[in-house]
């Protein structure tokens, strides 16, 4: 069990980087990594949000769209005295509409939650929050967790975590260099994008080596 | 009508291209472009969803309170993107396999909610089919060319024909995820360059 949540781990931070090499959250990994202080405040929030949204799609996946015993549809339905399998409740092909409609809302909740409780953080992660609704990373996290790795709980939410961690990790490096860019001399037609994106591909490409890195029992 | 419809176009093709100039929706882009028929694949999902959403934005402008806009739209996108994920689950299996999770975060692609926001929530039916078809037309060219380009020097074909001759050497690098940033890179500074020149 421990193993395989270390391999989850290595390889959700490392090996499959959110960023590096599945190309998820590239929106705010380009569009804040211009100061270090604004990217570690996104990749604070959107550790937190990922963590989160992974518990919850996972137990709405397990308990309202799969159709297994312990679907609560199901029960409900029995518990009325219909007569019917778990089959007929096969809620599959709902995955993404109710993973991005719980995603928006859970974040929307955060949002308050955080201005109600603690200003100080609000003010440096509250205007991050409504950007990272659209941020494939997280409908991404949940996505791979459920249909693709069939992880369990436990599994989903480190998977969930390490993702923000492997996020925060690359945005905080591609922000320390792109800071010092800032007063570096480079040609017209390479400014802002383009050549951020050139770095990822570098960042991407040392990355690469970690492919190397084999478990074992496999991951 | 018709040069009203051929601007539109013309600005989703270049001037205010949704990937090289705007840089949104650049997940799918990147990651699913290992060969032009995955870009090509892509793009007709992609097609396929903005057409939808911007039609039924369009239609339903003026009844969606303004304050839950943004849940009702995703909820529009969400249902076509469905649509498309079972027709291909059903028609194109290898297709599907090939985009993996991709087909479903097609969702979160800022450039289809960006435009039922900013343009199919103001705008008539026309011009949003019309805006509709402008961004996806400059969707897809930039796919093509970067699934052409990525193919064609990592694998030496193009939409699965042997072009280079037995005697290339593949660069393996291309297919590979530095390959998509590397290549993206230099066509955002030729398109930047482009337009600091014209």
């Amino acid at each position: 069990m421990a193993t395989k949540l270390m391999v989850i781990a290595v390889s959700a931070i490392l090996i499959n980087n959110f960023v590096l090499t599945r190309f998820l959250g590239l929106c705010p990994y380009l569009g804040v990594s211009k100061r270090l202080d604004s990217a570690l405040g996104m990749s604070m929030a959107v550790t937190f949000v990922m963590t989160l949204a992974s518990a919850i799609t996972w137990l709405i996946w397990q308990f309202l769209l799969l159709p297994t015993e312990s679907n609560l549809i199901y029960q409900v339905a029995k518990l009325f005295g219909f007569e019917a399998t778990p089959a007929a409740f096969d809620l599959t092909y709902l995955e993404t509409i109710s993973f991005i409609l719980v995603i928006a809302s859970f974040v929307q909740f955060v949002e308050m939650v955080i201005q109600k409780i603690s200003p100080t953080l609000y003010s440096s992660l509250g205007i991050f929050l409504p950007l990272i609704t659209t941020n494939c990373a997280i409908l991404g996290v949940a996505e791979l967790n459920t249909i693709t790795y069939h992880y369990n709980f436990l599994e989903s939410v480190v998977h969930g975590f390490c993702a923000g961690i492997g996020f925060t990790l690359a945005l905080l490096l591609m922000a320390g260099i792109r800071e010092r860019l800032e007063v570096a001399n480079i040609p017209k037609a390479l400014k802002g994008l383009p050549l951020a994106f050139i770095i990822a591909g570098l960042m991407s490409l040392s990355f690469l080596g970690f492919t190397g890195l084999s478990f074992v029992k496999g991951g | 009508m018709i040069k009203r419809f051929w601007q539109t176009l013309k600005r989703g093709i270049a001037e205010e291209n949704p990937v090289l100039v705007l840089a949104l929706g650049l997940c799918p882009t990147l990651a699913v472009t290992t060969s032009a028929f995955n870009g090509l694949g892509m793009s007709v999902a992609f097609t396929f969803v903005i057409l939808g959403s911007n039609i039924i934005v369009s239609l339903i402008r003026n009844w969606v309170p303004k304050r839950i806009r943004i849940p009702v739209y995703i909820t529009v996108i969400a249902s076509f993107v469905t649509i498309v994920k079972l027709f291909m689950a059903a028609f194109t299996p290898t297709l599907q396999q090939n985009l993996g999770i991709y087909v479903p975060l097609i969702v979160v692609n800022c450039i289809i909610l960006g435009r039922a926001e900013a343009f199919a929530s103001r705008h008539g039916i026309r011009d949003s089919i019309a805006d509709a078809l402008g961004m996806s037309v400059g969707f897809t060219w930039v796919l093509v060319t970067l699934g052409g380009v990525r193919e064609i020097l990592g694998q030496g074909t193009f939409f699965g024909l042997n072009i280079l001759g037995s005697g290339y050497n593949p660069t393996l690098l291309m297919i590979l995820p530095p390959g998509a940033f590397l290549t993206i890179g230099v066509m955002i500074a030729i398109m930047q360059h482009l337009r600091q020149r014209g």
